[in-house]
């Protein structure tokens, strides 16, 4: 789960991790109200679950409550476009209304699972205001890197080692080392994935802030905060993942055209896959999950034909534990109650296959049966060009039947 | 042969009183596995189809021998299922349960520590064809053979296992490490047993996007690995940022991409399926069987 920069820092500061004064508002009398209760200049930063807000003009300095008012009615509904956001952009709803500070230096500190270790690791780099990606490309030799256990925690000696290797000294440097320890008992003690602090400022009184802010938390444990649960902002998901995610499916939605509903992560990914072989493209993730009972079909159904961009849908359901017959009586319960118009392609496998595909063959429905994945996606694929009729054109079958349209896809590069 | 389970080993059920425990400790059993002893908190005396139940996994180990632990409690008390079963000296664990927080596995991690295998969480378990299983892999699709199978997927290793045995290529163990960012039991960790185990002839490999673990399986099959080993990586297609359905699922900061698993698979001579459809025939073409 993702949270706003200003509920990271709220979060960070109930752990000890110095943070700037600010406040955050959702109008521009708001921004007024609080540059001038802090004084001075202050810088009005737009509220999204995005980063390169900076480039993208959604973080300005104003001198003043005039001016933040101006800037923040300015910043505020604006549709934001960084590099991270994609095309479409989010509107920003809130701005934090922060004071400027005198920079001194801009350093980096963030705290990831380290999976080859299996253990939290601190990193830190001269490199503030670097993405870690670029340092670690450009200069891998300046980020240094400390691990800890969750139970110790990150040790005072840890915090040092890295306060002398960034040149930090003084009052300073005990500042830091408070800093940091902070925000590593933070990061364990509230179930994240990720705290960034990029930059980290040191202020030219020497003093050591977050200056900016960014935390993920484990989805898997949210139960166990609810405070931060409590964080989580619908109006920055996507409408279906909020609803899939209401009946516990997992949907990621793509821009493709073919709906796909899957049972498994594994299987859902490697349908996405084949259908990218068969010269489609995938209108979304869905995986149904193991216990795929009819009332879930169902609604994974609704969800992915809610997307209007699906021309197509295909169902690839493995049946271990969950039963074909099961599964088709809840297709074809689903397929009348919605009365879907778009071609759907069915492929069953497992636990009482042949008993799936007599229900569905006698349903009445136009849906289309296929023999294994390749035979699934080439018919998916066919049925969701324009001009398709059902049964004029279907895939042809078996092995390596797939319209095979050039190589592997490209992968799609980083946002 | 197979590889860390066969029909000799004794298995007691943690959760066994519940309804998933209950239904697949019973087809567990229908498969040959022996099941001796179920363990839930407080229902110690009681008993499930016959399987007397203990208080503690301790007990559950002292009173019937056990060796091996199938663990199916929520998530939240999975960390505490697999400590428990760690102290208690159990020597195989298999948690199947999905959505334990990240860092309840790095304490399980710590636990390695007892010298317990842990098998997941988040998979279908282990099961070596015509001996016994410890899992909830539907039994049927299987058959006995010489192709090792390990996978951090569920129902896309019950599509590859399908696929070999309709091509008549059955399987000495299938080992389900699951689809969390901090596996108890590693591809190298698997690896490593079928290329001693006399029984695998070769493997199949199926991973998917996050992480660098199938990076590291290419080092060690180009390092060590006499047998022929096969692949397919799951996720060809997924949008970076995003975790798609496995909490390890997820490609971060550009790392992590079907792209660069399956560069360095081919570059340690490992033969990658293209499609999830052509799994089985590219292990048939490795053996020379196709």
């Amino acid at each position: 789960m993702k949270v706003h920069e200003y509920q990271a820092k709220e979060i960070l500061a109930r752990f000890g991790v110095a943070i700037p004064r600010g406040e955050v508002v959702t109008t521009p009398e708001g921004a007024r109200a609080v540059a001038a209760n802090l004084g001075g200049k202050v810088v009005v930063k737009a509220q999204v679950h995005a980063g390169g807000r900076g480039k993208a003009g959604g973080v300005k300095l104003a001198n003043g409550p005039d001016e933040a008012s101006d800037v923040a009615s300015r910043i505020l509904g604006m549709r934001l476009v960084s590099k991270q956001t994609g095309p479409e952009g989010k509107i920003v709803h809130k701005v934090l209304v922060e004071e400027a500070l005198g920079i001194a230096r801009e350093l980096y500190l963030g705290v990831v699972l380290d999976r080859a270790t299996g253990l939290p690791v601190l990193m830190a780099s001269k490199f503030g205001g670097m993405e870690i990606e670029e340092v670690a490309a450009e200069h891998p030799e300046a980020i240094l890197k400390e691990h800890f256990g969750p139970l110790a925690g990150l040790q005072a000696y840890q915090a040092r080692k890295l306060g002398f290797a960034l040149d930090l000294s003084g009052d300073t440097f005990k500042k830091f080392v408070k800093f940091v320890t902070a925000l590593a008992r933070a990061y364990n003690e509230s179930d994240a994935t990720l705290a960034e602090i990029n930059p980290l400022l040191i202020t030219t009184d020497g003093d050591v802030l977050a200056l900016d802010a960014k935390m993920n938390f484990d989805d898997n444990a949210i139960a166990r905060h609810p405070d931060i649960g409590a964080m989580r902002d619908l109006d920055e998901e996507d409408p279906l993942e909020v609803e899939a995610s209401k009946f516990d499916l997992n949907y990621i939605k793509l821009d493709g055209t073919i709906g796909c509903m899957v049972n498994g992560a594994g299987l859902a990914m490697a349908t996405m896959d084949i259908i990218k072989h068969a010269g489609g493209a995938p209108a979304n993730f869905l995986d149904v999950g193991g216990g795929a009972s009819q009332e879930r079909v169902e609604n994974a159904f609704r969800i992915l034909l809610s997307d209007k961009s699906v021309k197509a849908v295909l169902i690839n359901i493995f049946g271990g534990i969950v039963r074909c017959d099961m599964i088709a009586s809840g297709v074809v319960a689903a397929a009348r109650n919605l009365a879907v118009k778009v071609p759907i392609v069915v492929r069953l496998e497992g636990t009482n296959v042949e008993e799936g595909r007599r229900i569905l063959a006698e349903s009445g429905l136009k849906l289309q049966p296929a023999d294994g994945m390749a035979d699934a996606a080439a018919k998916v694929v066919a049925a969701s060009e324009p001009g398709f009729t059902p049964g004029e054109r279907g895939g042809a079958g078996g092995r390596g039947g797939g319209r095979v349209v050039g190589g592997p896809p490209a992968p799609r590069k980083e946002k | 042969m197979a590889i860390w389970l066969d029909s000799s080993t004794r298995v007691v059920v943690q959760g066994l009183t519940g309804k998933e425990g209950q239904f697949h400790a019973a087809k567990c059993r229908e498969y040959g596995t022996k099941i001796v002893a179920g363990m839930t908190p407080g229902k110690g005396g009681t008993s499930v189809d016959g399987v007397p139940v203990f208080n503690t996994v301790a007990d559950a180990r002292a009173a019937t021998g056990c060796t091996a632990s199938l663990i199916f409690v929520p998530p939240l008390a999975a960390a505490d299922a697999i400590l428990e079963a760690a102290d208690a000296g159990i020597e195989l664990i298999v948690c199947i349960t999905e959505g334990i927080p990240a860092r309840d596995e790095v304490i399980v991690q710590h636990a390695r520590a007892k010298g317990a295998r842990l098998i997941g969480p988040n998979c279908p378990g282990i099961i070596s064809p015509g001996k016994a299983k410890l899992g909830i892999m539907p039994a049927h699709i299987h058959k006995e053979g010489s192709v090792g199978v390990v996978s951090r997927s569920g129902t896309l290793t019950y599509e590859a296992v399908d696929q070999l045995t309709k091509l008549g290529l059955g399987q000495s163990t299938c080992v389900g490490i699951g689809g969390d960012p901090v596996p108890g039991t590693s591809f190298v960790d698997v690896l490593t047993a079928f290329s001693v185990d006399p029984q695998t002839e070769a493997v199949v490999m199926i991973g998917e996007i996050g992480g660098s673990a199938e990076e590291e399986a290419a080092a060690y099959v180009k390092a060590n690995m006499k047998k022929p080993v096969v692949a397919f990586i799951a996720g060809q297609t997924a949008p970076p940022g995003r975790r798609m359905g496995h909490a390890g699922a997820i490609i971060s900061g550009g790392k992590g991409t079907a792209a660069e698993k399956i560069g360095a698979l081919e570059a340690a001579g490992i033969a990658v399926a293209v499609s999830p459809a052509e799994i089985g025939i590219t292990m048939a073409r490795a053996l020379g069987r196709a």
